[in-house]
């Protein structure tokens, strides 16, 4: 296969095992451009991409916006603090005020569930969704499987153990989607009040003690706790979190095997990993934002090749 | 379709050979001088050339790298069907080098076009030359030609030019293959 299955990255949820496969071996070749010399290609240089973020992002925004730069596309930035959306603008007519100075693609972050969905249905350009309120992260998914891939030769057949707020994280959602598709099992971690009551129906099993967690898997995803989409407690207190679901050197040394770190940060550190581990050689958490660039490459450079020429 | 065999092997191989000597000619022990095969099939050509170099020669440590062209092509999102990518490899910096490029088929000239732009990506040569097997004249769209060439092939654009290689297709032949 040579052309992915679908015109825009909506979630996992809409992509089969061949468009992911598609995807990495565009990404490996990106990731050989990323560690030339000169970092960047001239494909994209007749593309416009307006990059959308209704809520905040550092990694990720700064990750497309290199992709695309490498790639030699146009790009126009837009946060949501700083336009008219704050004056009641709707969506579709900030989206539309935008595509109309003819830009071609979209790259969106927003806070609600489905926004992404629900622009592809409104608006004729790509679309790519870079983190739906706690619905999906695609490429977030990608680039983590990509580096379990990079480290361990390949995905299908790992166990791979996601660990904390499970309930607020479209990382979680998409990671699960996307190992699942891949074939690696996976066991979810944390306080059962920040896990999804149905989680089992997405072919996931819970395990509730860290230890045990560890000593099952090959890699282990280490989610942040996060506090900004929490109204309520959801536990007594963040030391008691740091006791029960923390990842520690010590309990790391204590296992009778190397298993790979990860965090699609931005990390917490003395919370849900510490210092020590996140700066250990076990964590991949630097590799992870390194392959994100090149991911993220390989997404846009496949969709837009699947925009026609006008 | 038919086709019709416009090299055989014996050929081939004195062609080859002759390609070899010229480029001894013009860059000696190939001191400051580095090959590069265009992917996907100049690779086998570059291989081919840089093994009886060697061999027959006696010339070794010639740095030799491959140059996949697929993002640097000026027919992205152009073509029917979507350009797929090759590997490259080059671990060294072409910088001040003198560059020898390698392709099977010098056609519109739009592929060497892309090549001269990607290499630049490794630094800046001092020179850079082009070696073909096959140079198909009358056909080009850009000012480019080969400075070192196997064979003129006058075909009209429905024909194509196919170089098979013993590693690859079995056989070394260069075939003429009309699609009437």
């Amino acid at each position: 296969m040579s052309e992915l299955s679908v015109n825009h990255l909506l979630g996992i949820k809409y992509l089969k095992k061949e468009d992911i496969d598609l995807i990495f071996q565009t990404a490996d070749h990106f990731k050989e451009v990323i560690n030339r010399p000169i970092k960047k290609v001239p494909s994209l240089r007749d593309i416009t991409i307006a990059n959308l973020f209704f809520e905040n992002s550092t990694r990720t925004r700064l990750s497309f916006e290199l992709a695309e730069k490498r790639l030699s596309a146009d790009v126009v930035n837009f946060s949501a603090a700083s336009s008219s959306v704050k004056k009641g603008e709707t969506l579709i007519d900030t989206v539309n005020n935008i595509l109309s100075m003819k830009v071609d693609m979209v790259v969106m972050r927003h806070p609600n569930p489905g926004a992404g969905i629900f622009l592809s249905k409104h608006v004729g350009a790509s679309i790519i969704n870079a983190g739906d309120g706690a619905h999906e992260h695609p490429t977030q998914a990608l680039l983590d499987s990509y580096s379990i891939r990079e480290k361990l030769g390949e995905v299908s057949g790992k166990k791979v153990v996601i660990v904390g707020d499970i309930l607020h994280s479209r990382v979680a959602l998409s990671n699960i989607l996307a190992l699942k598709l891949q074939g690696a099992q996976i066991k979810v971690c944390g306080p059962y009040t920040l896990l999804p009551r149905y989680i089992k129906s997405l072919g996931v099993e819970v395990e509730p003690n860290l230890r045990n967690a560890l000593e099952w898997c090959d890699v282990a995803n280490m989610l942040r706790v996060q506090n900004e989409r929490m109204e309520i407690n959801y536990f007594p207190s963040t030391r008691e979190y740091v006791q029960l679901f923390g990842l520690n050197k010590q309990l790391l040394d204590s296992l009778d095997k190397k298993i790979v770190i990860m965090h699609p940060g931005p990390i917490n550190r003395g919370v849900e990993i510490t210092s020590e581990v996140a700066d250990s050689d076990q964590a991949i958490i630097l590799d992870q934002v390194q392959n994100g660039v090149a991911i993220r490459m390989a997404v846009i450079y496949l969709l837009a090749s699947k925009i026609k020429q006008q | 379709m038919s086709q019709k065999m416009l090299l055989a092997s014996k050929e081939m191989n004195i062609i080859l050979h002759r390609l070899a000597c010229q480029l001894i000619e013009n860059h000696n022990n190939f001191e400051n001088s580095v090959i590069i095969g265009i992917q996907p099939r100049g690779v086998f050509l570059a291989d081919r050339i840089h093994k009886i170099l060697k061999e027959e020669y006696g010339i070794s440590g010639i740095k030799m790298g491959q140059l996949d062209i697929t993002f640097y092509r000026d027919d992205f999102r152009r073509s029917d069907k979507p350009l797929e990518a090759n590997k490259t490899h080059i671990n060294f910096v072409v910088e001040d080098k003198r560059v020898i490029f390698i392709d099977d088929v010098l056609y519109t000239g739009r592929s060497i076009r892309a090549a001269l732009t990607a290499v630049q990506s490794f630094g800046r040569p001092s020179e850079i030359e082009l070696l073909t097997l096959i140079d198909r004249r009358f056909s080009r769209h850009l000012p480019i030609q080969p400075d070192y060439n196997g064979r003129q092939v006058d075909a009209i654009n429905e024909e194509k030019v196919k170089v098979n290689w013993k590693e690859n297709e079995g056989e070394d032949a260069v075939y003429l293959i009309s699609k009437v």
